[in-house]
């Protein structure tokens, strides 16, 4: 293997394995994340249209804050976000989209 | 892994929506006869061999061994004891000495069919649910649950005294009227819920199909034999226990039984029912 293969390799390697090295989630990042999850459902909820599983996953969240496993109550977290985010979505698009199903 | 799958079906609803998104249409005047016209043509277009008053049996009309299980399961019916508890429930005198008969025209028998009504008093949509309710209230009684046991047992009985009357839901000339069927309309349409489904995702575009073992009743009709035992639920429900589980399965939130969406919800399924006799208590898988 050339020295520029091998270079090559060892940077693919390095970004590879980045995420491994990140710093541990702190309680003011599970906060922060946690609130902004939070902020989403309850926009949802205005909306009619809370998913159970974004209940579930901010649950899910402050149970591994709880036991102070806050990697995942961050991760949780983010993924209770996306999930209401894409609940309002919905109801957005709806507000229009639902005349598609109309029999007519 | 979980939230992977969380992520994946999340995206895969965006996606979907962003392919099914209509483009924005002028505002309409709801035609709600046209609509039920439309309706039931649907269903008996997709179904020519069912007669109109059939649809009402729900999925024992689509499937030839499940009626067959019908017809024998009705020989001894598992609603019956729900009905009985009904009548008994019914001709009991509250405390105050007043009994239900006081709170309904006709005495409350045989007049199912009638509702939901439009109050037009409240501006709302009244439900035969929310009626017994008020009623109770007014005469110094606790509510009872909206979803199943005593509530169930109550509409059970005057669906019973009501059974053969078609469905005549009225929609008075009053615009507040017109906007609760169309509330009611839009609900019954809308994708909800991390699966992204409508009420008519099934009871419109799938009813005869399966999903899972169950085989998805058309909405012509859906609520003509409501309240039903399920087979599932192990009891009886009502028609708030039937659209709060319905959201649930589709992981939505349920709405409050008796939310002002239910009650429109009800509103217009009933109204484009109108016609079809009253059935329930039903049974059902």
């Amino acid at each position: 293997m050339s020295k520029m293969a091998t270079s090559a390799l060892a940077s693919i390697l390095l970004i590879a394995g980045a995420p491994s090295v990140r710093a541990a989630s702190s309680e003011a990042d599970f906060k922060a994340a946690y609130a902004a999850a939070e902020a989403a459902n309850k926009q949802a909820g205005l909306l009619r249209d809370q998913w159970t599983t974004t209940a579930a996953t901010v649950a899910a969240a402050k149970k591994a804050a709880d036991s102070g496993d806050f990697d995942a109550a961050v991760a949780s977290s983010r993924e209770a976000e996306a999930l209401a985010k894409a609940s309002i979505f919905q109801a957005t698009s709806e507000k229009e989209a639902w005349k598609a199903l109309e029999i007519r | 892994m979980r939230s992977a799958i969380h992520l994946a079906s999340a995206a895969l609803a965006l996606a979907a929506l962003a392919f099914t998104a209509a483009p924005s249409a002028a505002a309409e005047t709801p035609d709600p006869t046209a609509d039920a016209k439309a309706f039931q043509n649907y269903f008996t277009q997709k179904f020519p061999k069912l007669k109109l008053e059939d649809f009402v049996n729900g999925p024992y009309s689509m499937n030839e061994d499940m009626h067959k299980q019908w017809e024998e399961k009705e020989q001894f019916p598992p609603y019956d004891f729900s009905l009985d508890l009904g009548k008994e429930m019914f001709s009991k005198p509250f405390k105050n000495g007043k009994s239900y008969a006081d709170c309904f025209p006709n005495g409350g028998i045989g007049i199912r069919q009638d509702y939901p009504i439009f109050d037009q008093k409240e501006g709302k949509v009244v439900t035969l649910e929310l009626a017994l309710n008020r009623c109770r209230e007014a005469n110094g009684e606790a509510p009872f649950s909206y979803v199943k046991d005593e509530m169930a047992a109550l509409t059970a009985y005057m669906a019973f005294t009501s059974r053969g009357k078609p469905f005549d839901i009225k929609i008075p000339n009053d615009p507040r009227a017109l906007e609760a069927y169309q509330n009611g309309k839009r609900y019954f349409y809308t994708r909800r819920g991390q699966l992204n489904f409508s009420c008519a995702s099934c009871h419109v575009q799938n009813p005869g199909e399966r999903i899972r073992a169950e085989i998805l009743a058309p909405a012509l009709g859906i609520l003509n034999a409501m309240p039903i035992y399920r087979s599932e639920w192990g009891g009886m429900g009502t028609i708030s226990r039937r659209f709060t589980t319905c959201n649930s399965q589709i992981r939505g939130v349920p709405l409050d039984p008796q939310a002002d969406e239910y009650r429109d919800l009800e509103y217009y399924l009933s109204y484009v029912s109108n016609g079809l006799p009253i059935s329930g208590p039903g049974a059902r898988p």
